[in-house]
């Protein structure tokens, strides 16, 4: 009884967020309607028992990129967008586009392609296996080639980050 | 109800199609990357889905990676932003047209 | 057999490639006169001299008729066909390269003396060369594709030395009508030789290479049926008529007397034109079986000679009379075809070439002399000068004037060296050219025991023999070549007359007088001569003994020329009444032409044309055969051109292929529009190319 209520509250906060970050005039009113998503997202992480993503979600992307969005936002000054414009072509496009991709994917779940393994698990193995120990390990071994590649490559970003925002390349 | 897997997936449909109509409706540069960010949630929301109902941690292990990456290309891409907000002084996308054939 | 092969075929390609390059780049090559001519004629003279060795060591053993064929490698080959470069020596083959090649070799030599200051003389002997490579191509080739190679590039060759001065717009004329006309003949070749192919590979099993071995065997024969025999020797005839000059075809010849007189002697009088006879002489077990085919091809040449005969006779132009002369002889050679005498056409190719030869070489040396007083005339005012400007003007022999009278000269137009109204007398001042040409024209009229009294007689006796054997068309056939024996010795003692003897007829002729010829032109000239006056030897009748080239080329039914087997035979008597009646012609003619143009010179051409009216003009303007093919013919296709193909070409074809580059740079001009550079539109098309890929996943 619980667990679809939260799942209702969350995913309604989640889509919520979306639908006004899409919606919003201003950037900041952007940004802001996204960090409510996040959250929603983060909790969302949390009914699935995945308890150190949903706490990573919470420090990267909200604390992190989110703020970063927000000091460009502020550092661009940027103007609120006027009302919306005319109603032309590509918008009509753009918006039967986006149905489209819905209704496919809508399509492809409701299809229930058995790609399962197997019996789904028990949501405390679930926990148990989504536990930082278990993680970590992983990571570490199983994936550790790959844990390193993203070092060179937030190292990477870094720099070009660094270098593309300065104003003078000397 | 029960609360199956396929309740998440939707979810994340619905979140990924939000993404797409940002990314193909808004002018403004800004408001097109967070999208992004947002299609990039929703399929880590489907990731960690699919992770839980499997009791497999490599699910997790991309969101983790998937999460990096996000990160990473935010930056960068704010700073190209930047640069280009330093040249014209507009982030609507519809003026930034040097490519135009 | 390979290395001799070789060395007939390539030392005339070798000089061809060696004046033509080395003479093109380096210019201060052109000045060697000697080392070019010497180099040219060498590369004749050496094949000349390894066909003479093969010809006497020539055992007749070996394969089939005694021939032997020569591989070098194989050309063509697709599906049934498989063509060879293969030669062939044999008995006809021999015959012919030592013609080409011996004959050749003097006319290169004397062109030596002939070109000697003309600024094109390198070229000239580099398309000479050419002309003996393509020609002995011809006549070697084992099959018709290399025949006709040989038979492309002696027209060609004639093309490019008919028109070899070719500053002078009416030479270039000439040079495109006579290859124009040719490819019409051309065209009827290559449709015989689709046929020929069609039959063939659809009755026998293996691939065709039109080689004359498989060819002209009995069993390959009998695949063609009797209509189909009809139609291919009658499109190798017309070929034939392109290339010998006969009725229809022969409009090109006259016009190809523009070129210098050694071309004229080599192509047009002793080997390109005789190639139709030796096609059909090599074809001959396939002609003999289309009687009707050579019926027709009797009659045209019947045809063709006496109508070039009659135009002969009231031509001017020294070379215009050796020109149709050579057509009516032509028509003689075909007379002799038609009935089935192939070995005799073939004999009078061989003396044909020698006097034909000689008479053109001796008219080159009289228009070598009269060029000479030309000059000497304008030097001293006597005519009109023009030489370097191209046009006379009255300004100019007003400067020049000198108070000696002119006569007018006796035509329209200026001094033209070639004209026989202005010549006479040349016996005195050029006795060696008179001599040889006086033994050829004797020749030539059929006067015994001269060349071309036995071969010439040999023709109508065997026409004479064919109509005994109940086919009674060939005596009118042969009453048309009695008579045109007749107007041969008329005209062709006129020529001689009016050229060498009487009295000088040039303005100034008192001071004013031509010189014999250097010893280049005159030694070709003696030896032409000599070989007009015993080469009738090698074919006795058979009333005076063995024919030598009866049995060389026919071998009692083994050699490579094929001849009919006659029932009737005619008797001793009668053959002797033939030749005694054969004789009599050509010494009545002559004599008559002596009566007429000995004595009264000029005067008798204008009381001939007082007498003849209406058919001298008919025959002076050449039975008006141009004007109707101009009219008729040619008129029509150029107009159909310009009003059809031109339009089409400009508007139709241009126009297709100008309207797919403005479609093509329309098209791009609409997709640009896509690239907007604006990066949302190229997320747009992204999303969309997504939805659709995933819709085929789902639902194809």
């Amino acid at each position: 009884m619980l667990a679809p209520f939260l799942f209702f509250l969350f995913a309604v906060l989640a889509v919520v967020g979306a639908l006004g970050m899409l919606i919003s005039r201003s950037p900041v009113g952007s940004a802001l309607w996204m960090v409510m998503t996040l959250f929603a997202v983060a909790c969302l992480y949390l009914t699935l028992n995945a308890a150190f993503i949903g706490v990573i979600q919470v420090i990267v992307y909200a604390g992190a990129i989110m703020v970063l969005f927000l000091f460009v936002i502020m550092l661009l000054n940027l103007e609120v967008a006027p009302r919306l414009g005319r109603l032309n072509g590509g918008k009509v496009v753009a918006f039967a586009l986006g149905v489209a991709v819905l209704a496919q994917l809508l399509v492809v779940v409701a299809l229930r392609l058995d790609v399962a393994p197997g019996a789904l698990a028990t949501p405390e193995a679930a926990a148990e296996a989504a536990s930082a120990h278990n993680l970590g390990v992983a990571l570490l071994t199983e994936h550790a080639f790959a844990l390193e590649v993203i070092g060179v490559l937030l190292l990477a970003a870094t720099i070009g980050a660094v270098l593309l925002a300065k104003k003078r390349f000397v | 109800m029960d609360l199956t897997l396929n309740w998440y997936l939707s979810l994340s449909a619905v979140l990924f199609t939000i993404g797409v109509l940002g990314v193909l409706l808004r002018r403004n540069a800004i408001v097109i990357f967070l999208s992004i960010e947002l299609m990039l949630n929703a399929v880590n929301l489907t990731l960690v889905a699919f992770s839980q109902a499997f009791g497999d941690v490599t699910g997790q292990i991309l969101v983790f990676f998937v999460m990096s990456v996000a990160a990473a290309e935010a930056a960068v891409g704010l700073a190209i932003i930047i640069a280009i907000f330093r040249n014209k002084v507009t982030v609507n996308v519809d003026e930034i047209n040097l490519f135009r054939g | 057999m390979e290395l001799p092969v070789l060395l007939i075929l390539l030392p005339p390609l070798i000089g061809a490639v060696l004046n033509g390059v080395v003479g093109l780049f380096a210019p201060g090559y052109r000045r060697n006169e000697w080392l070019i001519g010497g180099l040219a004629t060498a590369a004749v003279a050496l094949p000349f001299a390894v066909a003479v060795s093969l010809f006497l060591g020539f055992h007749g053993e070996g394969t089939g008729h005694g021939a032997e064929v020569v591989r070098y490698f194989t050309w063509l080959a697709a599906g049934d066909l498989s063509v060879d470069f293969a030669y062939r020596i044999d008995q006809l083959s021999l015959v012919m390269a030592l013609i080409v090649t011996g004959v050749g070799a003097l006319i290169h030599l004397y062109s030596i003396g002939y070109m000697h200051g003309d600024p094109g003389f390198w070229r000239f002997f580099a398309y000479l060369n050419l002309f003996i490579f393509a020609m002995l191509n011809l006549v070697l080739a084992e099959n018709l594709v290399v025949l006709f190679l040989g038979w492309e590039g002696v027209g060609l060759c004639s093309y490019l030395l008919i028109g070899f001065w070719y500053t002078n717009l009416k030479n270039s004329a000439a040079a495109n009508k006579a290859f124009i006309v040719n490819r019409i003949g051309d065209f009827a070749f290559l449709l015989a030789l689709f046929i020929v192919f069609a039959v063939v590979t659809d009755g026998r099993e293996g691939a065709f290479g039109f080689d004359f071995t498989t060819l002209l065997a009995s069993e390959t024969l009998a695949l063609f049926g009797a209509g189909t025999t009809l139609l291919v020797v009658l499109l190798f005839f017309v070929g034939a008529t392109g290339k010998s000059a006969q009725i229809p075809l022969f409009v090109w010849l006259p016009d190809a007397m523009a070129g210098p007189t050694p071309v004229s002697a080599l192509i047009h009088a002793a080997t390109m034109v005789t190639s139709g006879l030796y096609l059909l002489a090599r074809l001959s077990p396939m002609v003999l079986r289309a009687p009707t085919a050579m019926a027709v091809i009797a009659v045209v040449g019947a045809l063709t000679a006496v109508v070039a005969a009659t135009i002969a006779i009231t031509q001017n132009d020294i070379k215009k009379v050796l020109a149709y002369s050579t057509v009516s002889q032509l028509g003689f050679m075909f007379m002799a075809a038609g009935v089935g005498a192939f070995f005799v056409s073939i004999f009078h190719v061989m003396t044909h070439a020698f006097f034909k030869g000689c008479l053109f070489l001796g008219s080159g040396s009289v228009i070598h002399a009269m060029h000479h007083v030309e000059h000497d005339l304008e030097h001293r005012g006597l005519i009109p000068g023009h030489h370097g400007s191209g046009a006379h003007s009255p300004h100019e022999s007003e400067a020049t004037q000198h108070p000696l009278r002119h006569d007018p000269l006796p035509y329209d137009g200026p001094f033209d060296a070639q004209d026989m109204r202005t010549m006479g007398g040349l016996r005195k001042s050029m006795p060696i050219t008179a001599i040889t040409f006086l033994v050829a024209a004797l020749a030539i009229a059929g006067l015994p025991p001269l060349a071309g009294f036995f071969s010439k007689d040999e023709i109508l006796f065997k026409v004479f023999e064919f109509g005994y054997n109940d086919q009674a068309w060939a005596f009118l056939v042969w009453g048309v070549g009695i008579f045109t024996a007749l107007l041969t010795a008329i005209y062709m003692g006129r020529c001689y007359l009016l050229t060498f003897e009487g009295r000088p007829r040039w303005p100034g002729a008192l001071d004013v007088k031509p010189h014999e010829s250097p010893w280049t032109m005159t030694v070709p000239l003696v030896v032409l001569a000599f070989l007009s006056a015993v080469g009738g030897f090698l074919g006795l009748p058979a009333v005076l003994g063995e024919s030598w080239i009866h049995h060389w080329l026919v071998e009692e039914g083994a050699g490579p020329v094929a001849e009919p087997a006659h029932e009737l035979h005619v008797s001793h008597g009668m053959e002797w009444g033939l030749l005694g009646g054969g004789a009599a012609v050509a010494v009545l003619g002559l004599f008559l032409a002596w009566v007429r143009w000995g004595r009264r010179g000029l005067e008798a051409d204008a009381s001939l044309r007082r007498r003849l009216g209406f058919l001298y003009t008919l025959w002076s303007n050449k039975y008006f055969v141009d004007e109707i093919y101009d009219e008729t013919v040619v008129s029509p296709v150029v107009e159909g051109s310009r009003r059809g193909l031109a339009p089409f070409d400009q508007k139709g074809v241009d126009g297709a292929v100008n309207g797919v580059a403005r479609l093509v740079r329309g098209v791009a001009g609409r997709l640009r529009g896509l690239q907007t550079g604006v990066v949302q539109t190229y997320a747009l098309y992204l999303v969309l190319g997504v939805v659709l890929v995933i819709t085929l996943m789902l639902f194809v």
